[in-house]
């Protein structure tokens, strides 16, 4: 591997193609760098901040930052997994997460990130904001407790779909999720289970109805291996792989 | 030479489902192990009301109501180290999912508007009742905790891990498949 075309992380040289960010070169070479808000298959947003990295001593999100030649990057350190277990605290005192009653418990990234970065505790006060839940679509539950805001669905529904069908509305914290109707609800629109947007939820907003649990606990996406043990399913794809 | 002192343990259920306490007896025979080196002060397997003086402090549940508050803070005052064992002592759990509903309408659909009640029936006031809360609480909130072992129950092997970790001397690490939020 010629210096041109590699950076260091954590002591690991990692190659990288022209146009990658540091978090697609680090995936593809086999490194998982936490995250929420990044997909392979959807542009960087940038916006969860989990995949912060040192890059030359500054911090920057690795999802957003196109890899260069020499770059220093620290992903695993001390100081970069204790601002990581903030930010996972956070996201865990703004909503409602309560993992018991939640059928995306085993296969939700939120979770599986907390497990690995061994959050235990909530630290904060939580928030416990009223957030009804929308069950007018026939097929399809929204469960807004959980949202993190990824703008995952949004931008899957947008970009793939063509049907804008989610949004977010409101400053701050009382930024939230919104569906494209005039009465607000999911059955009001052209959304369907085969929607790209029904596919990409990280947590347990938008839920396919009566196929809740399905999975028996040890057996579920998340069970057998922490998600770092899962870099495979979060390698780049290609434009053309893209659905 | 004497044997060392035994370490004093307290436990209790605040608004729980004495689930983590079934969990605790999950351990099954290890309980025996842990008995050389701790005994229990307070807690439901005694029967003791009150607790003295202890090492260790564990608490089920979230704080619901007003004797919730005292029982907590009676722990506080008298345990070196306070655990928050469980999902309702973590983040307030389950009974925590009433906290977007106001109380008074909770008690009125329970003991007021619900159909098929006595004629009669009233929202209870008696003053033995402890007071509920607005809003239920995780411990943290209340008083300081030392150390928070998640899980709806944690599992008899994440308490066994958790505790002898803590016996032994080391911060406990409960590591992948022990650390669990449902």
């Amino acid at each position: 591997m010629s210096e041109s075309s590699s950076f260091i992380l954590d002591d690991q040289e990692i190659p990288f193609m022209p146009g990658q960010s540091v978090m697609q070169a680090a995936l593809a070479a086999g490194v998982f760098i936490p995250h929420l808000c990044y997909h392979p298959e959807f542009r960087p947003h940038g916006s969860c901040k989990l995949c912060t990295v040192k890059i030359n001593g500054r911090p920057a999100t690795s999802c957003t930052t196109p890899a260069a030649a020499g770059m220093e990057v620290e992903s695993n350190t001390p100081e970069i997994l204790d601002k990581r277990r903030t930010l996972l605290q956070m996201l865990l005192v703004e909503g409602n997460h309560f993992c018991p009653s939640c059928e995306k418990s085993g296969f939700c990234m939120l979770q599986a990130l907390g497990y690995e970065l061994g959050v235990v505790a909530p630290r904060f006060s939580l928030l416990y904001p009223a957030r009804p839940v929308d069950a007018s679509h026939p097929d399809v539950l929204l469960d807004f407790n959980r949202c993190i805001l990824c703008e995952l669905c949004i931008r899957a529904s947008t970009e793939v779909d063509g049907k804008f069908v989610f949004a977010l509305s409101g400053r701050g914290i009382k930024k939230h999720l919104v569906v494209n109707a005039e009465s607000g609800k999911l059955a009001d629109t052209n959304f369907s289970l085969a929607d790209k947007a029904a596919q990409v939820c990280p947590v347990g907003v938008i839920l396919p109805k009566r196929k809740g649990f399905a999975v028996p606990i040890g057996q579920r996406r998340f069970d057998a291996a922490p998600i770092s043990a899962h870099v495979d399913e979060f390698k780049p794809v290609a434009p053309g792989e893209r659905p | 030479m004497n044997a060392p002192r035994k370490l004093k343990v307290a436990t209790t259920s605040l608004a729980g489902c004495f689930g983590c306490h079934m969990s605790f007896l999950d351990i099954d025979e290890r309980l025996l192990d842990l008995l050389e080196f701790i005994e229990f002060d307070r807690t439901p397997l005694t029967d003791i009301k009150h607790c003295g003086p202890c090492d260790i402090g564990i608490i089920e549940g979230g704080v619901c109501n007003a004797e919730n508050v005292c029982v907590l803070r009676e722990f506080r005052a008298n345990c070196k180290i306070l655990i928050a064992l469980g999902a309702c002592a973590v983040n307030g759990g389950l009974p925590a999912q009433r906290n977007h509903l106001d109380l008074r309408d909770i008690l009125a659909a329970v003991y007021v508007t619900e159909e098929g009640l006595v004629p009669g029936t009233q929202i209870p006031n008696d003053p033995e009742l402890p007071l509920p809360l607005n809003q239920v609480h995780p411990i943290h909130e209340v008083v300081n905790i030392d150390y928070f072992l998640p899980g709806c129950p944690p599992s008899g092997d994440a308490i066994w891990k958790f505790l002898t970790d803590l016996l032994t001397g080391h911060t406990p690490r409960l590591g992948h498949g022990l650390i669990r939020y449902d």
